[in-house]
């Protein structure tokens, strides 16, 4: 089978459970006792007020027919309008997305080279001093939840060194640096987190080539350290740390819920926990199918490039 | 330059000194590197960052001693054979079966240790630390202490309860799946797949909107979206063990599944189980942390170490340090599991070859 076919099939695959974890999100909203109408007037509602607030909802018509259409809206940017104050849920999302997207890519800069250097350094010297020290240090860093690490941040560097605002609150109209300057602390949370895993992975892998023939023949014929790693074992690597980084970008996703709370930055994870104590279903339902959807789509990065990245997969015989 | 920083430069220098006497190189890298560290951050941020070094090398050495010599402990008054083992082991696993027996302790004899009951007002709101409260009052006037003691037994406690739950259903699946193979295998692999692709925090969001907050949803939901990982793992290893001869024989004897599952493949696929629980722990554990910092998880008044660092979270903008004790506590617990868990492993792996 061929590289473009592999590849297609990996696309498909993903397309496909896009589609049913849209199915789950819409899904699970149906499985309400009662239903939605049913759950926004409360137990003292009269028949009448619910019959036509089920009819307000549209909720008088079968589930099939308005998952397509809830489907339809979502590809076309329309969520819908939320319960809470009547707006729509895509122009809440939308401002928010871009925000959430800034903190992610942001903490990405940081934490990729960071940590791949790191990690390839901790696999060259490892059981060396450095080595156990990053051990110890990534185990800390990953087992600590981010607010804890978050709230050690803006005690040191914005409560008692006042060196960076501990409330990120970001505008559209700002400009570059002064958004760079005030999201750099949620940045900073994030990129602790997301370097301890990215930085082991990237050293197991670096180590589980490191045992392979090859790199023993290029060391006993006399290369360099740094030829051995830098010709013959980061090429070969790359399949692995394209993993890794995609896979932790995916991870991102998840942590950013909490950091925006902490630092209570105007993105999708703020809007998220809102809506959830509101119990604002339609907006829950929009901000689950956008974080799916990344995380799925960044999963699906990570296969395509390992695909890519593999040079039998490329050139079959 | 004030006293203390002289002082401060005199003893880093001093011990850099020794170890490169000694011959100590690993020592030496470590202290020198740190020398340089502190000078380049008492040019950029004053002394004060100077004495939060010297608090973290004080607490690094504290702990370091304190791991020493309850390995020490142990080998002491452990049978002989264990013993061997522990004294092999890392001072990061020490360390981390100290952290973990302290929580034990603290979990099981908590009304005991604890001053005041976890839902009683002592004192005013936000009451500076005293004799009385040795932590200060939360925002209620709650003892912080007590609390904090209360929530070993609470939060572990749950997040126990919600990873057995996990274990039982993920593994007993995935036994099942690689026994039964054929369709049934197929199926739970599908519905694993799809469980797996929805980041769980964010599917936990979505759940617990629709079935509402509360500690038995909490469980259930927890369990229900962590189990995907055991059974994948059970599925691996019990996939190895179907196809030996003797799953083949008990087969021909004609025994029933349960009895194939049961007696013939969980005592030989116990030991990676086991392993993974301890991982599995920490990720549950943080997992029902967050839920409860965001105020979806453990309901109040329970005490519990993620509200507990949300109830309190206004404090830090007063420099006050109340709402990263529970917090700290959380990351400790967590720290000690994957510390131990990691020599387990390393042990383990290190047995193999």
């Amino acid at each position: 089978m061929g590289v473009l076919q592999l590849v297609a099939k990996r696309l498909g695959l993903g397309a496909v459970t896009l589609l049913v974890v849209s199915i789950i999100i819409f899904g699970a909203v149906e499985l309400l006792p009662g239903d939605l109408a049913q759950q926004i007037l409360g137990q003292a509602a009269t028949p009448e007020t619910v019959k036509a607030m089920r009819e307000e909802l549209g909720l008088d018509r079968p589930a099939p027919v308005r998952y397509v259409e809830w489907l339809g809206g979502a590809l076309q940017g329309d969520f819908g309008t939320s319960l809470a104050n009547k707006r729509s849920v895509a122009e809440q999302l939308g401002p928010r997305f871009t925000n959430t997207l800034f903190l992610a890519a942001l903490a990405a800069a940081f934490s990729v080279p960071i940590s791949i250097v790191l990690g390839v350094l901790a696999a060259l010297y490892r059981e060396s001093v450095f080595d156990r020290i990053a051990n110890v240090a990534t185990l800390t860093s990953i087992s600590s939840p981010e607010f804890f690490l978050g709230y050690i941040l803006i005690l040191f560097l914005s409560v008692q060194n006042p060196i960076f605002p501990s409330i990120s609150s970001v505008s559209a109209d700002m400009p570059f640096d002064e958004r760079v300057y005030v999201t750099l602390l949620p940045a900073i949370t994030l990129t602790l987190v997301v370097i301890a895993h990215m930085m082991r992975m990237t050293r197991a892998a670096i180590i589980a080539l490191l045992a392979s023939p090859y790199i023993e023949m290029a060391r006993l014929k006399g290369e360099p350290r740094w030829k051995v790693i830098a010709v013959h074992a980061l090429p070969n690597a790359l399949a692995p740390i394209i993993n890794v980084v995609a896979l932790n970008l995916a991870y991102l996703i998840t942590g950013v819920v909490l950091v925006e709370i902490v630092f209570v930055y105007p993105g999708v994870g703020q809007l998220l926990v809102d809506s959830v104590t509101k119990r604002d279903f339609p907006v829950v339902q929009a901000c689950c199918l956008v974080f799916a959807a990344t995380y799925i789509l960044l999963n699906l990065t990570a296969d395509v490039g390992a695909i890519l990245s593999n040079p039998r997969l490329r050139h079959p015989k | 330059m004030s006293t203390f920083a002289i002082v401060f430069y005199t003893l880093m220098i001093a011990a850099s000194c020794l170890a490169a006497y000694y011959h100590r190189r690993e020592a030496f890298m470590v202290l020198f590197s740190l020398t340089l560290i502190s000078f380049l951050m008492g040019l950029l941020g004053g002394e004060v960052w100077l004495r939060y070094i010297a608090v973290a090398i004080g607490l690094l050495y504290a702990c370091g001693g304190l791991a020493y010599s309850f390995r020490e402990f142990l080998v002491q008054t452990l049978p002989r054979d264990i013993a061997k083992v522990m004294r092999n082991a890392p001072l990061t696993a020490s360390f981390g079966l100290f952290v973990i027996v302290v929580y034990i302790v603290a979990a099981i004899f908590a009304p005991v240790i604890a001053p005041f009951g976890e839902a009683e007002v002592v004192g005013s709101s936000y009451a500076p630390p005293d004799d009385t409260m040795i932590l200060g009052g939360d925002q209620l006037g709650r003892d912080m202490f007590s609390r904090i003691i209360y929530g070993a037994r609470n939060t572990v406690g749950i997040a126990l309860l919600t990873t057995a739950l996990a274990f039982l259903v993920g593994s007993l699946v995935g036994l099942m799946a690689a026994t039964l193979g054929g369709w049934v295998d197929q199926v739970c692999g599908r519905v694993v797949d799809t469980l797996m692709a929805i980041p769980s925090l964010v599917f936990a969001l979505l759940l617990l909107t629709i079935v509402g907050t509360n500690v038995v949803n909490l469980i259930l939901v927890i369990a229900l979206l962590y189990s995907p990982v055991v059974f994948r793992l059970a599925r691996a290893v019990a996939g190895n063990i179907v196809v030996m001869d003797y799953i083949e024989a008990a087969r021909l004897r004609g025994e029933k599944t349960w009895y194939l599952i049961i007696s013939e493949i969980l005592p030989n696929a116990t030991a990676p189980l086991v392993a993974e629980f301890g991982l599995r722990f920490c990720f549950v554990f943080l997992a029902i942390s967050a839920l409860s910092f965001l105020g979806l998880g453990i309901q109040p008044p329970t005490a519990d170490w993620g509200s507990m660092v949300r109830e309190n979270a206004t404090l830090i903008s007063f420099g006050e340090i109340t709402p990263l004790i529970p917090a700290a506590a959380i990351a400790l617990l967590t720290v000690a599991v994957n510390f131990v868990v990691d020599w387990m492993l390393h042990l383990s792996s290190g047995l193999k070859e």
